[in-house]
């Protein structure tokens, strides 16, 4: 047992901090500091970049692009990329769909999607949650009957509503959980279908939150024909797709690398925000003592994030103790977001999205968009299986209740 | 031992309630808030005229009802169970406060105005250096002639953008967090070198960065002894934490009724989610940081009139559980709506929203948290 870095780690940090260094496009750092709205180029104009250097998708199999890093340079990856406060990779398509394309899917179709998905070049969207199913997902309506079309060809015929469908509004595909034998018990007549975003009858419609941010969306299908060559895995059979594809995207949610970037960030206002006796907040008792507090469960977290990795890495997929990750590295990043509005004091108020543009911001720099960073990293407890479903896992899975 | 309400405020009550329910629902608060001005001034001619509650609290000699602070307490839990943005806070408790307690000349004149409808104050106290701290004040008063000249910058003014006077703390003497040296000021917002930099906040209301550039005021916009205001600051700001403290009474009610609302009409797994323990526990814990929310609230408005030690305390300790309670039921409230929770079309975040500022208002759990140390500390030596 033992977390020295070898001197190949040593050499590989070095490497991947200068590729970032030097490859990370000024234009997105800039917006990035504005604060401005990223656009759907500037979100895959860095996933191009990693594809083009072959590292876009570390953890998939090597024949398809994965990178074969141990998981320790996975760990030295995404500590250097929140080091260097680039955008993330967006999940959908890498971390979510892939592992389902590559685990279930038929050589022809992982030829079809993988390259896409790698290269960035195909924005995927997830079409899971529906209004009347979100912690009970396996009670999906969205129905898809079979048909034959003119053309002499099976489809899918798709009528329902997904909802909560995070930066839909910008998606060419999306991978979706409809029904297809309503007679069966909930988890047995469920399909997995990839479907073409621009198909005929469907509506991509904005939902506001409560920071007035727009990332998420109802879709709405209606009479959308889709291709049964289209459907990953067996007819009926994919719940065991959404329930893969669920533990991949828990175990990438704890966020450590980035959330130990936003202590450090925390750490450094705090030491020039004042407190009430005009000493730096930092040294503050009741502050600092809180900071202290996060810091040490995010290092618990940490740690049980690396001994999952080293798990994965001896040949257990993630399992369900990846709920852990999920509980305590959202836990984590909401007290990170409610600290940095308690540091702000009264300039948590102003509503930045609400000013005319031809007034300047107001207050210091870095309590910009905190109460709106607050409000907004709440969904954080609540998207991916709530936390409260996260500890039903564990009470069922691992503790055998 | 009595915690029953009398005729009148219970008349109070149902009148501002009912007054409410007519003309303040939330789409109609919603489009308020985003027109242009961000507020109703026929909302608040209506409290003057209609209702006759911006004189509530003011004595009969005044022009007012005769009330006192629990009458604060009735109008401000009806406010925060519609969130009301209107400057109640501003020009009656903290406004009315000053000129109550310091009795400046022009005084009841003021008083009558603020009845009628036709004045409203905002406080500019808050400094971007100072946080919490009521002295740390860089902003001048010097004295020229017989009146004086006020140079600095407040911070997020809540409510200036639509208030007739400002109510200014400023240094005429001492050092920068000194606790001599302090004066107040009532400023004609429309005075000359008073400039303002306007904003909406993220709970719905609005304010101002205000800047004084050799503003001139007369000897008379002077409010309390030259000098030695603090106390008296310190006084109103403990009486617009009690109404703040009975406007969170308000917005937990809701947080928490609505919460109960929502989980037993939405089904999963074929049932209503109310019926999980786990949510009832929370939902219990919910209830029972509302109730002692309530409870403090009560303890702060009976003691507000209590010696300034015994006052402060007990306005500090009220302040640390509205505090915890806004962050436990507000948080606990999104988490139990599911992803309804974060929508803006949706009320329950906006009474989240003004929860979590409400925190922070007049200082934050852990500033009161160590007043309250540092005040029994010094009772106890």
């Amino acid at each position: 047992m033992d977390l020295d870095f070898s001197p190949e780690d040593a050499a590989f940090r070095a490497e991947v901090r200068a590729f970032i260094a030097e490859n990370y496009p000024q234009a997105l750092r800039d917006k990035q500091r504005d604060e401005e709205a990223l656009s759907k180029e500037d979100y895959l104009s860095w996933h191009r970049i990693l594809a083009a250097k072959g590292w876009s998708a570390p953890s998939w199999p090597k024949e398809w692009g994965g990178t074969g890093w141990t998981p320790t340079q996975k760990y030295i990856w995404s500590e250097e990329q929140a080091r260097a406060d680039t955008i993330s990779v967006l999940p959908f398509g890498v971390n979510m769909l892939a592992p389902v394309v590559y685990t279930f899917g038929t050589e022809e179709q992982k030829a079809r999607f993988l390259p896409g998905i790698r290269d960035g070049l195909v924005w995927w969207c997830q079409g899971y949650s529906e209004p009347g199913a979100g912690s009970d997902l396996a009670s999906v309506k969205t129905k898809a009957e079979r048909i034959t079309g003119g053309d002499g060809k099976e489809y899918y015929l798709v009528n329902g509503q997904k909802t909560w469908t995070t930066l839909g509004q910008y998606a060419d595909w999306g991978f979706f959980l409809v029904r297809t034998d309503p007679t069966a018990k909930p988890q047995a007549g469920i399909s997995f279908l990839l479907i073409d975003m621009k198909s005929p009858g469907i509506t991509v419609r904005p939902l506001i939150t409560l920071e007035g941010g727009h990332e998420v969306n109802d879709v709405f299908l209606d009479n959308v024909k889709v291709p049964v060559e289209n459907r990953i895995h067996n007819e009926n059979q994919g719940w065991t797709c959404a329930k893969a594809l669920l533990l991949h995207e828990r175990s990438g949610i704890a966020g450590v690398a980035r959330s130990k970037r936003g202590l450090e960030r925390l750490r450094q206002v705090s030491r020039t925000y004042l407190s009430d006796d005009a000493t730096p907040l930092l040294s503050d008792p009741f502050f600092k003592r809180k900071v202290a507090e996060l810091e040490i469960d995010l290092t618990a977290l940490e740690f049980t994030e690396l001994r999952t990795l080293a798990g994965e890495s001896s040949g257990k997929g993630p399992g369900p103790e990846s709920s852990i990750l999920k509980i305590k590295g959202t836990e984590i990043q909401q007290r990170l977001t409610d600290l940095a509005l308690e540091a702000a004091a009264h300039y948590g108020a102003p509503y930045l999205r609400g000013l005319p543009h031809n007034i300047g911001a107001i207050g210091p720099d870095e309590a910009h968009g905190v109460a709106g960073a607050y409000f907004n990293t709440r969904k954080t407890s609540i998207y991916g299986g709530s936390n409260e479903i996260q500890r039903n896992i564990i009470a069922k899975a691992v503790l055998g209740l | 031992m009595d915690f029953s309400f009398t005729d009148e405020q219970t008349m109070l009550r149902d009148t501002v309630a009912s007054y409410l329910a007519d003309h303040y629902d939330f789409d109609t608060r919603r489009n308020a808030i985003k027109s242009a001005s961000g507020w109703r001034p026929e909302v608040w001619k209506s409290f003057a005229e209609e209702l006759g509650i911006l004189g509530a609290a003011f004595s009969e000699e005044q022009g007012g009802l005769g009330g006192g602070p629990i009458d604060n307490m009735v109008v401000m839990e009806e406010f925060g169970k519609a969130l009301v943005v209107e400057p109640y806070v501003g020009t009656v408790v903290i406004g009315g406060g000053f000129l109550k307690h310091a009795k400046p000349a022009g005084a009841d004149e003021l008083i009558g105005k603020i009845i009628a409808g036709e004045v409203t104050i905002a406080f500019a106290y808050a400094e971007p250096q100072g946080r919490y701290n009521l002295a740390n004040l860089t902003t001048t008063a010097r004295k020229d002639g017989s009146g004086y000249v006020l140079n600095g910058h407040k911070a997020v003014v809540v409510g200036a953008p639509w208030a007739s006077h400002l109510i200014v703390t400023a240094r005429t003497g001492g050092g920068q967090r000194d606790t001599g040296g302090v004066s107040v000021f009532l400023v004609d917002k429309n005075a000359g070198g008073v400039v303002t930099r306007d904003y909406p906040t993220v709970d719905g209301r609005r304010a101002s960065e205000v800047f004084f550039e050799n503003v001139s005021v007369p000897a008379e916009a002077l409010i309390g002894a030259e000098g030695e205001a603090l106390p008296l600051i310190e006084q109103v700001v403990d009486e617009a934490i009690a109404a703040t403290c009975a406007e969170a009474c308000g917005v937990l009610r809701k947080l928490h009724e609505g919460t109960l609302e929502y989980t037993k009409q939405r089904k999963q797994f074929g049932v209503p989610i109310a019926s999980f323990q786990v949510l009832q526990h929370r939902m219990v814990d919910m209830f029972i940081n509302v109730e002692q929310a309530v409870s403090m609230t009560y303890m702060a408005h009976i003691r507000i009139g209590e010696p300034a030690a015994e006052r402060a305390k007990s306005l500090s300790a009220a302040k640390v559980q509205i505090g915890r309670a806004c962050k436990f039921v507000g948080q606990n409230a999104i988490q139990l709506h599911g992803g309804m929770g974060m929508t803006d079309e949706m009320a329950i975040g906006h009474y989240f929203k003004r929860a979590t500022i409400i925190e922070g208002e007049y200082g934050s759990v852990d500033h009161h948290l160590r007043r309250y140390e540092t005040l029994s500390l010094d009772a106890a030596a």
